[in-house]
């Protein structure tokens, strides 16, 4: 996928000019995170799985070589193949041959975040092979002509009348000449036209929540049961997943499949959990004849041992971005990747370079939300902190910025000169902003007063100069500390 | 560009070492993480998933209807006209694809005269199928489906109506006690080739973020709980 990135700023704009979006993002705040704080307040152990959680995916990233390669010999030993993808080139033409081998024609695609990550369906569709997107939200942008606004909710930045026009516009031909109005009329219409392309496909790809090395098991977890009929009804079965998704034991599976619905959607459990192992069996009436297992590294290696590793830990389940003010005011797309919201701030520009993608983790208030609902607890404002710094110490920063800030420190490390500055700078504003009590227009400060009036200081003066006073006494100052969460 | 499969493995799996700054794993870590696969230690324990017997298919019928499955409690000789009286109920035709299993094998189905099943796999115009369960989880109101000749996947997938035969017996607190069972039946090396572990019908949340049920997979799931 091309990355847009680094014209984020531009992004933003069309974003929020979009009033479609606006509409779909505004049901953000009433939709997952509200079930997710349900859902969590019904398990009184949730917060002991998440430490776990976190526990379990920092061990297997510290034997990572280890569980890997138990879990080849697993696969490899029930009939089932391991192929590794240093690059995303590699994975992309190690499936294009799979495919090719079979004489694949269509393949039936489950939804898969690594599978947009290496750009497969423009490499398939290139040589001929059709990839067909099954889940809804996937199938309702691959028509479109879009990337994902989200990680497992791909076309959560649509409303129900834009998708009921592009089935209109596409399904008419098959025979569905009627606009839709109801969102069930649509998923029926849906299922309809793709369980025959379940039937026709052959191959179904998917990826895979989690790898068990011990039984040499993919884990897939869904709702609508596209991945299952994508791994039942083809006679090749392949698996696309990152490196990172191995985990040790079926143990450690039940602890993430715990956190992992319940902070993803709020549901006690998604509706299909699937395992699979190898190939057909003898005596099987259906299954695939074939299964594959590609592990793309694509720079993840490189990150273990820094202090990056922990963004590795991640199990998608997409609470930081619903949890996001950042991503609930400007949707999926203005990310301009493939990984949206906090965690795409973080993951991009370990993937596509910080000079591509250096903007992203500028767009956080650092209110961090992200972290506090994180299932496996990554500390996500702290990751994007280190990018901004890297960003910094590479002169990537604009010059004005720059400037700025370099002024601010030389400020900030000379105490009598910050007072007196920032006192005459306060006593100005308070006498020109008086008769307003806030300015709608301000120099140097217009990325402000565009959207918002700049408030007048308040009489007293500044801080610095109210503290000296006595003013903030201390029982007022701890009541004032006392009210942020700790 | 790529060596060739056995460099690019290697490649991989040096790099982890490299920035792990160490060798292939050695010593005790193998040893600790051999151990962990051979006796694999359980996550903190869930209260719900550890309740007796007679609360813990309670719970298990609560949390499948909350999930959207009906569920019947009946007796082994209710089972087949259950079935019968199900697909009435919802004007289903009296036909359905059935798992050839022995478990299923002795139910008196020649009692329901009307009702047509045919034992194998499923096909696209199945428009039932009557299934047994390897297991049910009692924590989130689940079904475990383990694959093989007795029971072919597309039976849980293919068709709009999915009924499921569960014995009480078989009702199991947490995900712990299926993985225990499943290495007891099938030995600790080799999975059945699919389990589908399925908490009611299929449903997505895709437009609007608001929940509709049979996306591509059963829009309705009746379980029959047979008591002991």
């Amino acid at each position: 996928m091309q990355s847009t990135a680094h014209d984020f700023k531009g992004n933003v704009g069309a974003a929020l000019a979009d009033p479609n979006l606006q509409d779909s993002l505004a049901k953000l705040k009433t939709g997952f995170s509200e079930r997710r704080r349900q859902a969590a307040e019904r398990l009184p152990e949730f917060e002991a799985l998440r430490d776990r959680a976190r526990d379990i995916k920092n061990h297997a990233l510290a034997n990572l070589d280890f569980y890997l390669e138990e879990f080849e010999r697993k696969v490899t030993a029930l009939g089932g193949q391991v192929h590794w993808a240093p690059t995303a080139e590699d994975a992309r033409r190690i499936i294009a041959d799979l495919c090719r081998g079979v004489g694949a024609r269509t393949i039936a695609k489950s939804k898969s975040m690594v599978a947009e990550e290496i750009g497969l369906n423009e490499h398939l569709e290139a040589l001929g092979i059709a990839p067909i997107e099954t889940d809804l939200g996937e199938y309702i942008i691959q028509l479109r002509r879009e990337p994902p606004s989200h990680i497992i909710a791909p076309a959560v930045h649509l409303t129900k009348d834009q998708v009921a026009d592009t089935f209109l516009e596409h399904h008419s031909r098959l025979g569905f000449t009627r606009r839709l109005t109801e969102r069930n009329d649509l998923v029926a219409e849906a299922r309809q036209v793709l369980r025959q392309k379940f039937l026709d496909a052959d191959v179904g790809l998917t990826g895979a929540n989690f790898l068990v090395a011990e039984t040499g098991s993919s884990m897939l977890v869904t709702n609508e049961g596209n991945a299952d009929l994508s791994n039942t009804l083809p006679r090749m079965h392949i698996v696309l997943a990152s490196i990172e998704k191995v985990i040790p034991t079926l143990e450690d599976a039940a602890v993430l499949l715990r956190v992992l619905a319940r902070s993803a959607t709020g549901q006690e459990s998604s509706a299909y959990t699937t395992l699979n192992t190898g190939p057909r069996r003898p005596g099987d009436l259906d299954g695939p004849e074939r299964y594959h297992v590609v592990l793309l590294d694509n720079g993840r290696s490189s990150v273990l041992g820094t202090e990056m590793q922990d963004m590795l830990r991640c199990i998608r389940c997409g609470a930081c971005m619903n949890h996001c003010p950042v991503y609930g005011a400007i949707g999926g797309h203005a990310y301009g990747w493939v990984y949206p919201g906090p965690i795409g701030a973080v993951l991009t520009p370990q993937l596509i370079g910080v000079e591509e993608a250096g903007d992203l983790p500028n767009a956080s208030t650092f209110c961090g939300r992200c972290e506090s609902v994180c299932p496996v607890r990554i500390p996500l404002p702290r990751l994007m902190r280190h990018w901004r710094e890297r960003e910094f110490e590479r002169h990537l920063t604009p010059r004005a910025v720059r400037q700025g800030l370099a002024l601010w420190a030389y400020l900030a490390r000379r105490p009598r000169l910050y007072r007196a500055v920032t006192g005459i700078a306060n006593r100005a504003l308070a006498l020109l902003g008086r008769s307003d009590g806030r300015f709608g227009t301000l120099p140097l400060a217009g990325g402000w007063t565009r959207y918002r009036d700049f408030p007048a200081p308040q009489p007293g003066g500044t801080f610095h100069a109210q503290w000296k006073r006595g003013r903030w006494n201390r029982g007022r100052w701890n009541r004032g500390q006392g009210s942020r969460k700790r | 560009m790529s060596g060739g499969p056995d460099e690019d493995r290697a490649r991989i799996l040096n790099g982890i070492r490299r920035s792990l700054q160490r060798g292939a794993l050695a010593g005790d870590p193998r040893k600790a993480a051999e151990a962990r696969l051979a006796e694999p230690p359980r996550g903190p324990a869930v209260a719900r998933a550890n309740l007796p017997p007679a609360e813990r298919v309670e719970l298990f019928c609560r949390w499948a209807e909350l999930n959207n499955a009906t569920v019947a409690r009946v007796s082994a000789a209710e089972v087949p006209r259950e079935v019968s009286a199900y697909l009435a109920r919802n004007n289903l035709s009296a036909q359905a694809a059935m798992a050839p299993s022995p478990l299923l094998a002795d139910f008196d189905w020649a009692s329901q005269k009307m009702l047509s099943l045919r034992r194998g796999r499923a096909e696209a115009s199945d428009q039932a199928s009557v299934t047994g369960a390897f297991a049910g989880i009692a924590e989130t109101g689940t079904l475990v489906m383990a694959s093989g000749p007795d029971h072919p996947v597309t039976l849980n997938l293919l068709p709009d109506t999915h009924i499921v035969v569960l014995r009480e017996n078989d009702i199991v607190g947490g995900y712990e006690d299926v993985w225990r069972r499943l290495r007891e039946r099938y030995g600790k090396d080799c999975m059945p080739r699919t389990v589908n572990i399925i908490t009611g019908p299929s449903r997505t949340g895709d437009i609007e973020q608001t929940i509709e049920l049979g996306a591509h997979g059963p829009r309705r799931m009746h379980i029959l709980v047979v008591r002991e």
